[in-house]
C-alpha cells in the first residue's frame, strides 16, 4: 500500500533529498553560484581540503560563512519541528497537532522573549540560558494545556486540544506583545523574529540548538513502537505492554526539547510539524518507526526550501519564513480538519 | 459439539489457579463501582460476567488488566500478585479485546497485528524476528484476516476490524483473554463466529476467557460459569443453569423475562417481556373469537394472538397464532409435501401463514361441533371426527404402516387464562385420554385388530391459551381445568 517495501531506499532517498536541498539552498541567492561549484566547495570544506585555484574566494566565503550556517540552522529547525509534530500527532491521536497549533511554540516564544529582552543569563548555562528557558516554558505550557484539556474531558478530543492551544497562544501572544511594547524596541525586527526566521544567526545558534536536537531526536526515535501503540488509545497501549505513564513523559519531554530549542533560535515557525508528517504519512504510512526518521529528512529539506523562498521571492526584501510556512500550512490544516470531521461523521 | 462441565474441586486445585480474584473493591473517584468480588478462574475456562448497566462489569475487567487500581483486595495470576508484574510481563499473560477502538491514522492490518508482539520484544531497537513473523501469520490465519493483511484498517467493516484486534490479542500469546462486550456492533453471524472461535481456543490453546457479555443468551451459551453483578456486588457465581434463573434475573435487571430451554444445546434461554403488548388494550376473551364455516374450511379467527401448542400440520409445536384453520380434503388427497401444499393453499385463501395453525381432515366439516363453557376459566372446544380408520394404539406394533388414512379426529381447545408449559402438556394428555374414553363409550373398533380403538392414526390436537388472566399450573385430570374440559371434550368426540 505504501512505499515502504524497501526501508533503506526510503532512508537513502530522504538523505539525498536533504543534501540536494542544502546544495540548492547555498547556491541560490543574490549572488548565484553554480551547483557544481557549491558542491565542490562543500565537499572540500567537509574534508578540510584546499580549495582549487579556480574557485572564487568570495564564493567560498558566501557559502561557508553566510549561507551554510543559515541553511544548516534551517535543517535543524525544520527537522526538529517535523519530528516533534509527528510525535505530538501520535501521542495525542490527532493529525492536527503540531508545536504551533497546540500552543507549545507560544510558550517557548514567551520564554525566549523574556530572556532576549531582559538579557537574562543563568549561572553555568551562559548562552544556553536562551534555549533552556525556552524549552522549560514550552514544556510547562504543554503540561498546562494537556491538564486543562483533561479537565474539560477525559477523551482528549482533537478540537478541544486545538481550541485550548489557541486560547493559550492568544494569551501568551498578548504577553509577548506587552513585553515588546514595554521595551520600546523597533517593532519590525521583533515581528520578523516572531514570525520566524533563520537569517543572520550564524554558527553560534546552530551550536546552541544542536545538543538539544540530538537528545530530543533520540528520545523520540526510541519510542516509535510505543507511539504506534499509543495511537490506539492509552488504555489499549497499556494492555499491549506499554508503560504509558513513563513513555508519555519521555515523548512530551523529547518533543518539548526540540520545539523549545527551535523556537529559541528561530522564533515561531508554524505548520512545519503539521505539513511534513502528513506528507510522509501519505507516502510511507503511519508506522512511527519509519515516520519519525523520515520526518527528520523531509522537515529539514522542506524548511531549507521555504527559507530559500523567503529570501528570494521579493528579494532584496526578506520575508519571515513563518509567513511562507503559514501560507502553505494553514490550508493543509483546513483540509485535514475537513477530512477528519467528515470521516468521523461517516463512522 | 458438546457442552460438558467438568466438576472441578476448587479447593483441591487452588494451587494451580490461573487467576485468583479475592475480595476486590474499587472504582473511580472514590465511588465504589465494584465491591467485594471474589472468584477464581481455571486454565481453559470461560467465565462470563453479566449484569445491568452500571453494575461494575467493565470496571471489574479493568481491574483485572491493571487499568484501574484496587481500593482493597487482591488479584493474582499463578499466585503472583498483579502489581508485581511489569506492564510488559502482564501483557504476556493477559490480552484485552476492547469494546470499541479509536483509530486516527490508517494503519494496515499487519501493523496492528504486529503490535501484539510488543511485550515479547526486548531492547530499544529490536526489529521483529522470524518467530514473531510466524506467530503473526498464524494469528491472522486463525482469525481469517490474512487475506487483507495489507489493507488499511479503516477500509474494513466492523466485524473484520474486530477480528483484526482479536488477531492482535492472539499475537500476544496470552494465557488469559479479556473481552468487553465483544459482540457489540456485530451482526449475528459475526457474534457467533467470534464466540465459536474463542470457545475453540479455550480447548486447543487452553486459553482462559473472561468476557463481559450484554446478551444473557450468548453468555449462557458460551460460558462455563457466569458471574452476575448487581450494583458492583457479586450476586451469583455458578453454571449458567443456576445463574440464569428467572426470579434472580428479574430482580437484578428489573425487567420481566421468561426462561426456557434451548432447542438444541443444554443451556437456558432468556426471553424478555415487553411492557407493551398487542394484547394489553384489548378485551381478551373467548368472546372475541369468530367462526367462519364453509364446506371446505372452518376458520376460527381472533383479533389477538393465542399461545398454542399443537400437532397441527401448520404451526406445530409452541407458537403464537390467531387463525385456526380446519381444512376439508378429499379421501384420496395425496401429495408428497403436505406442508408446502398446505401453505400454498392458505396463501391462496389469504391467510397469513405465520399467524395460522392449520389441520386437515376428510371428515365432513358441517358435522363439527363447538361448545363454549363459561366458568373459571372460560373454555371453548371445537372437534371434528372421522373414525373410518380408528386404531388401537396399544397394538400399533402389530400394524403395517400405511399412510394417507384420512379418518381423523381434530381437536381445538381454547382456554381463557395463562398456562405454564407443564399445563399445556397435561391438557394434551387429558384431552387424549378423554378422546380414547369417548371412542370406548361409542364402541368403536380397530377394524384390523378387532380390538377397541383409542383414536385414529392421524389425529391432531391444538391447545390455545390467551396467556392473560389467572395462571393455571396444572391442566391434568384432577385439576378443575382438566375435569371441566375433559367432560366437554368427551361429549364432543362422542357425538360422532
Amino acid at each position: 500500500m505504501f512505499l515502504r517495501n524497501n526501508i533503506y531506499l526510503a532512508y537513502l532517498s530522504g538523505f539525498a533529498f536533504v543534501c540536494i536541498c542544502v546544495l540548492i539552498g547555498v547556491s541560490v541567492g543574490s549572488v548565484s553560484i553554480p551547483l557544481s561549484t557549491s558542491a565542490d566547495i562543500l565537499w572540500r570544506s567537509l574534508w578540510n581540503l584546499n580549495m582549487p585555484a579556480a574557485v572564487n574566494e568570495t564564493d567560498v566565503s558566501i557559502i561557508l560563512n553566510i549561507r551554510l550556517p543559515r541553511v544548516m540552522l534551517a535543517v535543524l529547525v525544520g527537522a526538529a519541528l517535523a519530528i516533534a509534530g509527528a510525535a505530538f500527532q501520535g501521542l495525542l491521536k490527532n493529525p492536527l497537532a503540531d508545536p504551533y497549533t497546540i500552543g507549545v511554540s507560544s510558550g517557548s516564544a514567551l520564554g525566549a522573549v523574556i530572556v532576549l529582552y531582559s538579557g537574562l543569563s543563568l549561572p553555568l548555562l551562559g548562552s544556553f540560558t536562551l534555549p533552556v528557558i525556552s524549552i522549560i516554558t514550552g514544556f510547562l505550557t504543554l503540561l498546562f494545556i494537556l491538564g486543562f484539556v483533561r479537565m474539560i474531558e477525559k477523551t482528549l478530543r482533537t478540537e478541544t486540544i486545538i481550541l485550548a492551544g489557541i486560547i493559550v497562544s492568544s494569551f501568551l501572544g498578548a504577553f509577548i506583545s506587552l513585553l515588546i511594547a514595554l521595551t520600546g524596541e523597533e517593532l519590525r525586527q521583533i515581528i520578523n523574529w516572531l514570525m520566524g526566521s533563520v537569517s543572520m544567526r550564524g554558527w553560534e545558534y546552530f551550536g546552541l540548538m544542536f545538543p538539544f536536537f540530538i537528545i530530543g531526536v533520540l528520545l523520540l526515535l526510541l519510542n516509535g513502537k510505543e507511539l504506534n501503540a499509543l495511537v490506539f488509545g492509552e488504555e489499549t497501549a497499556k494492555t499491549l505492554g506499554v508503560d504509558t505513564d513513563k513513555r508519555r513523559i519521555v515523548i512530551l519531554a523529547g518533543a518539548s526539547l526540540l520545539t523549545g530549542s527551535a523556537v529559541a533560535v528561530s522564533g515561531t515557525i508554524g505548520f512545519v510539524g503539521l505539513v511534513v508528517p502528513h506528507v510522509v504519512r501519505l507516502l510511507y504510512g503511519p508506522d512511527h518507526r519509519l515516520l519519525l526518521p523520515l520526518s527528520i529528512f523531509a522537515g529539514a529539506g522542506f524548511l531549507v526550501l521555504t527559507d530559500l523562498g523567503a529570501r528570494t521571492i521579493i528579494a532584496p526584501t526578506e520575508l519571515p519564513i513563518g509567513v511562507i510556512t503559514a501560507i502553505l500550512g494553514a490550508p493543509v490544516f483546513g483540509i485535514l480538519l475537513y477530512h477528519q470531521r467528515r470521516h468521523r461523521r461517516k463512522g | 459439539m458438546g457442552y460438558f462441565y467438568t466438576i472441578k474441586d476448587a479447593i483441591e486445585e487452588k494451587g494451580d489457579d490461573m487467576l485468583n480474584v479475592e475480595h476486590v473493591s474499587g472504582g473511580y473517584d472514590s465511588i465504589l463501582a465494584v465491591e467485594d468480588v471474589s472468584f477464581q478462574v481455571e486454565p481453559g475456562e470461560t467465565l462470563g460476567i453479566i449484569g445491568p448497566n452500571g453494575s461494575g462489569k467493565s470496571t471489574l475487567l479493568k481491574m483485572i488488566y491493571g487499568g484501574i487500581k484496587l481500593d482493597s483486595g487482591n488479584i493474582s495470576i499463578h499466585q503472583k500478585p498483579l502489581h508485581s508484574f511489569s506492564q510488559k510481563k502482564l501483557a504476556k499473560k493477559i490480552a484485552v479485546l476492547p469494546q470499541h477502538m479509536e483509530e486516527t491514522f490508517s494503519y494496515t492490518v499487519r501493523d496492528v497485528v504486529e503490535l501484539g508482539r510488543y511485550p515479547h520484544q526486548q531492547g530499544w531497537f529490536s526489529r521483529h524476528t522470524m518467530e514473531d513473523e510466524k506467530i503473526m501469520e498464524n494469528a491472522m490465519k486463525e482469525t481469517n484476516v490474512h487475506s487483507f493483511a495489507n489493507h488499511s484498517l479503516d477500509s474494513l467493516s466492523g466485524g473484520e476490524k474486530q477480528r483484526v484486534f482479536l488477531a492482535r490479542a492472539l499475537t500476544q500469546e496470552p494465557e488469559i483473554l479479556l473481552l468487553d462486550e465483544p459482540t457489540n456492533h456485530l451482526d449475528i453471524s459475526f457474534q457467533l463466529s467470534l464466540l465459536d472461535t474463542l470457545k475453540q481456543w479455550t480447548k486447543s490453546k487452553n486459553l482462559t476467557v473472561i468476557a463481559v457479555l450484554h446478551d444473557l443468551n450468548m453468555a449462557g451459551l458460551y460460558s462455563d460459569r457466569l458471574l452476575l453483578l448487581e450494583n458492583g456486588k457479586q450476586k451469583a457465581l455458578d453454571k449458567p443453569g443456576y445463574v440464569l434463573e428467572k426470579e434472580q434475573l428479574e430482580n437484578v435487571y428489573k425487567a420481566s423475562l421468561q426462561r426456557e430451554e434451548h432447542a438444541s444445546v443444554p443451556r437456558p434461554l432468556i426471553s424478555l417481556e415487553p411492557a407493551y403488548s398487542n394484547l394489553s388494550e384489548m378485551n381478551l376473551s373467548l368472546d372475541q373469537l369468530t367462526v367462519n364455516e364453509t364446506e371446505k374450511l372452518v376458520c376460527i379467527e381472533s383479533p389477538f394472538y393465542w399461545k398454542t401448542f399443537s400437532s397441527a400440520v401448520i404451526g406445530a409445536g409452541f407458537g403464537w397464532h390467531r387463525y385456526f384453520v380446519n381444512r376439508h380434503v378429499e379421501k384420496n388427497y395425496h401429495v408428497d409435501d403436505v406442508r408446502a401444499e398446505f401453505e400454498y393453499y392458505l396463501q391462496k385463501e389469504k391467510y397469513d401463514v405465520a399467524d395460522t395453525a392449520a389441520m386437515m381432515t376428510a371428515a365432513v366439516l358441517y358435522d363439527g361441533s363447538f361448545v363454549r363453557v363459561h366458568g373459571y376459566p372460560d373454555i371453548f372446544v371445537y372437534v371434528t371426527a372421522g373414525i373410518s380408520n380408528a386404531v388401537d394404539a396399544s397394538l400399533a406394533n402389530q400394524k403395517e404402516t400405511t399412510l394417507n388414512q384420512n379418518g381423523t379426529i381434530n381437536g381445538w381447545i381454547f382456554i381463557d387464562g395463562t398456562l405454564t408449559e407443564a399445563a399445556y402438556a397435561q391438557v394434551m394428555m387429558t384431552a387424549t385420554e378423554a378422546k380414547s374414553k369417548a371412542l370406548f363409550d361409542k364402541n368403536i373398533f380397530d377394524k384390523e385388530t378387532g380390538t377397541m380403538a383409542t383414536g385414529t392414526s392421524t389425529d391432531s390436537l391444538l391447545v390455545a391459551a390467551s396467556q392473560t388472566g389467572p395462571t393455571f399450573e396444572y391442566g391434568g385430570t384432577i385439576s378443575p381445568l382438566g375435569k371441566k374440559w375433559q367432560n366437554l371434550y368427551m361429549k364432543q368426540s362422542a357425538m360422532h
